[in-house]
């Protein structure tokens, strides 16, 4: 994985100590409170309605155990002793004080980490495929370009105060698992028909209150420019984005305004402009990124193992781990093992201290010292022998890690909503808990199959609810909470957005319409092998909305 | 207002910002805004010394240039805290334009949380917002003008350029 060098170390202590300074400005009353604010964002502190809100960027989703130990220090020493992975490959923590936030960013300095623009109106944390660099799928490990990516705008000086936040997202296998269509900027790394190495780049796309797919403005930029290519995108939105109106100045707006083929323009006449050679990646420089992800030394021998095929076979628990949890991996004798942080009982993607221990020491003892955080709230050990599969799952079952859920209803995206967020409308911990205490026979959810529910508090769309197979989004209706039900979206390839059900579902009603929802599928469905988002792409909304509905007018 | 910073230290602040009814001052400097210039432009380019010109953060540089090219002050503005098109324009106006006499900032996000931003923009004239510390913007600016950062702009290399050893 990347290790910093001096340039990096210097920079991240640089801005633990200016952000030090901030804050002793603003406890001696000499930083007005909204320049504070703006200033706190930019280093992922938000004040929520109980306590500051720190938010912690993993770059990309990869973490050394090293750094998941630091996060368990920091939960114990700071925190109420747990954490909570986001939907962005980030860790937040709920409980800490203003006065020790700077200690909390050094502490996190000296193992490599940071929490810098991990909020704010600038270029966010890069997020990619949690099964980069072992996916079968993949055509290059797209880390190295997010790493350049985020260097690139880290600390970038025009584009620190934009109109609003701004989300990177890199795909480079034919599964999107890094739901790239619904960030401001989605990079596909493709080959073009001569087979060099580029990008396809979409922009616009976006969650939240006006929820869009984003365009391809251009089929194919070589690999060199990728750089060049960005700065104009983000300096076209810096000039021309909105800033009027905090809910119309993501660039979705902006692209949706000028039409997607007029915001291409824009960007090509900003970009044939620019210098491109001061740009350019080199050879070496690429080469010198690739460096820090090289394949781990996989060892032949482990593809000879029969102790797994064995342990499937004689243990059913087992089987039914590997099943949901586990995935094949590029190299023979390998197995990627899913950590899943979505038990019953406890809010989605949320970890203690002790959890974050033991996966660090799994990762160390049986995974090349590496964890990766995944854009659906859990963890992943990505490089596992399939001979010591059985010991790593018995290892995270003691400590309730196992729970076979991966991709089924209960694995579901879900915000901190109202227990924790000052913006939200609802809650959405208990709808979480009260969905999985209706679903909470396994059998019935392997039957139910591959379904994605997300779940958001409100318009912001931290759940990511529009692009969930199932979404569910908080409302308040005169200090009520109430929940929207959408159907259908989806954030991979077929990138799509849901349809509204209907009128919202009250506290008390929300879990079972989610079970009138999928006992329609169940009947709906041709066979098991039909997946909930294709029988509604089939059947339509139709008989979802007749079950929904038809107890109201009966 | 708040102090002048200009080559790393308080200077006299030489200018006068008219609006745009304003009548021409006896002595001084004058800055007049982009509308005003534009309307009014033979006879405000008679004057000496120049006229410099006051550019909304809307303005588009591409546009502007042909009007402005011959002056040797320009001042950008930051309405609000958060609100960077002027950074944009900055550089536009240095990279792109080759513009060589001073760039004005002006506005509420002139202050110390900014000076980096700015510096590393191509301003190189500071109208302080009046609560700022002049002093602490000045050290700011000189730390922001010897640091590695990992891009341009910059004053000093940048990161990735000292990784290739070249």
């Amino acid at each position: 994985m990347y290790r910093y060098d001096r340039y990096d170390q210097e920079l991240v202590d640089q801005r633990v100590a200016q952000f030090r300074d901030q804050t002793q400005r603003f406890l001696a009353g000499e930083l007005p409170d909204e320049e504070f604010r703006a200033l706190r964002l930019r280093n992922g502190l938000y004040i929520q309605r109980f306590a500051p809100m720190l938010r912690i960027s993993i770059p990309y989703g990869l973490l050394s155990a090293k750094q998941l130990r630091m996060l368990a220090h920091i939960a114990r020493t700071y925190d109420k002793d747990y954490g909570h992975f986001t939907t962005r490959q980030n860790i937040q923590f709920n409980w800490p004080q203003l006065e020790r936030v700077p200690d909390i960013l050094a502490d996190l300095a000296s193992v490599e980490m940071h929490a810098i623009q991990t909020s704010g109106n600038c270029i966010r944390n890069i997020t990619a495929d949690h099964l980069a660099g072992v996916a079968r799928d993949e055509l290059i490990d797209p880390r190295p370009y997010c790493e350049i990516t985020r260097q690139w705008a880290t600390f970038h000086p025009e584009f620190n105060w934009l109109p609003r936040k701004f989300k990177i997202a890199f795909s480079s296998s034919t599964t999107d698992r890094a739901a790239t269509r619904v960030h401001d900027i989605g990079v596909h790394i493709v080959r073009n028909a001569d087979g060099e190495l580029g990008y396809s780049i979409y922009v616009g796309g976006g969650l939240g209150r006006m929820p869009m797919i984003g365009h391809r403005i251009r089929e194919f930029l070589p690999e060199a420019d990728l750089l060049s290519y960005l700065e104009a995108v983000l300096r076209v939105y810096n000039r021309l984005g909105r800033r009027d109106n905090i809910h119309r100045a993501r660039i979705k707006v902006l692209v949706k305004e000028q039409t997607p083929a007029r915001f291409a323009q824009l960007v090509e006449a900003e970009w044939a402009q620019l210098d491109h050679a001061a740009f350019r990646l080199t050879a070496d420089d690429l080469a010198r990124m690739r460096a820090h992800f090289t394949e781990h030394p996989y060892e032949p021998s482990a593809a000879a193992d029969v102790s797994f095929d064995k342990a499937v076979a004689n243990d059913s628990a087992f089987a039914s781990f590997v099943k949901r949890n586990v995935r094949e991996h590029r190299a023979a004798g390998y197995k990627v093992v899913f950590v899943s942080l979505k038990p019953q009982g406890v809010a989605p993607g949320d970890m203690t201290s002790a959890q974050m221990d033991l996966v660090a020491d799994l990762a160390e003892r049986y995974s090349f010292g590496e964890v990766r955080a995944t854009h659906d709230q859990n963890l992943v050990l990505a490089d596992v022998r399939q001979q010591d599969v059985h010991a790593v799952w018995e290892a995270l079952r003691g400590a309730g890690l196992a729970t076979p859920n991966i991709g089924l209803l209960t694995d579901m995206i879900c915000c901190p909503g109202l227990d924790f967020c000052s913006l939200a409308n609802a809650g959405s911990i208990g709808v979480a808990a009260d969905i999985n205490d209706l679903f909470d026979s396994l059998d019935h959810l392997h039957d139910i199959g591959e379904i994605k529910l997300k779940m958001s508090g409100c318009m912001n769309g931290c759940g990511h609810h529009t692009v969930g197979h199932i979404g569910i989004l908080g409302v308040d209706k005169k200090g009520e909470e109430w929940y929207q039900v959408t159907l259908g979206g989806s954030a991979e390839d077929d990138a799509s957005l849901g349809d509204r059900t209907g009128p919202s579902f009250s506290r008390d009603e929300i879990a079972g319409a989610v079970r009138s929802i999928v006992d329609v599928y169940l009947e709906q469905r041709h066979d098991e092998e039909e997946t909930f988002l294709q029988c509604y792409r089939r059947v339509g909304m139709a008989p979802f909305k007749e079950r929904l509905y038809a107890e109201e007018t009966a | 207002m708040g102090a002048l910073i200009r080559n790393g230290r308080i200077d006299d602040d030489d200018v006068v910002l008219l609006g745009d009814d304003d009548a021409l001052p006896a002595s001084g400097r004058a800055v007049v805004t982009l509308a005003r210039w534009l309307a009014e432009r033979e006879t405000l380019s008679a004057i000496s010394p120049k006229v410099g010109i006051l550019l909304p953060n809307t303005a588009d540089p591409a546009e502007s240039w042909p009007a402005i090219a011959d002056r040797d002050l320009l001042c950008l503005s930051f309405p609000a805290f958060g609100d960077g098109r002027a950074y944009s324009q900055a550089r536009l106006l240095r990279e792109r334009y080759g513009f060589a006499g001073e760039i004005r900032a002006t506005g509420a996000a002139v202050v110390v949380d900014q000076a980096a931003e700015l510096l590393r923009c191509g301003f190189d004239a500071f109208s302080l917002r009046d609560d700022q510390k002049a002093e602490a913007f000045i050290e700011r600016l000189a730390a922001a003008g010897t640091r590695r950062w990992y891009q341009r702009p910059a004053q000093v290399r940048p990161v990735f350029e000292e990784r290739r050893g070249v």
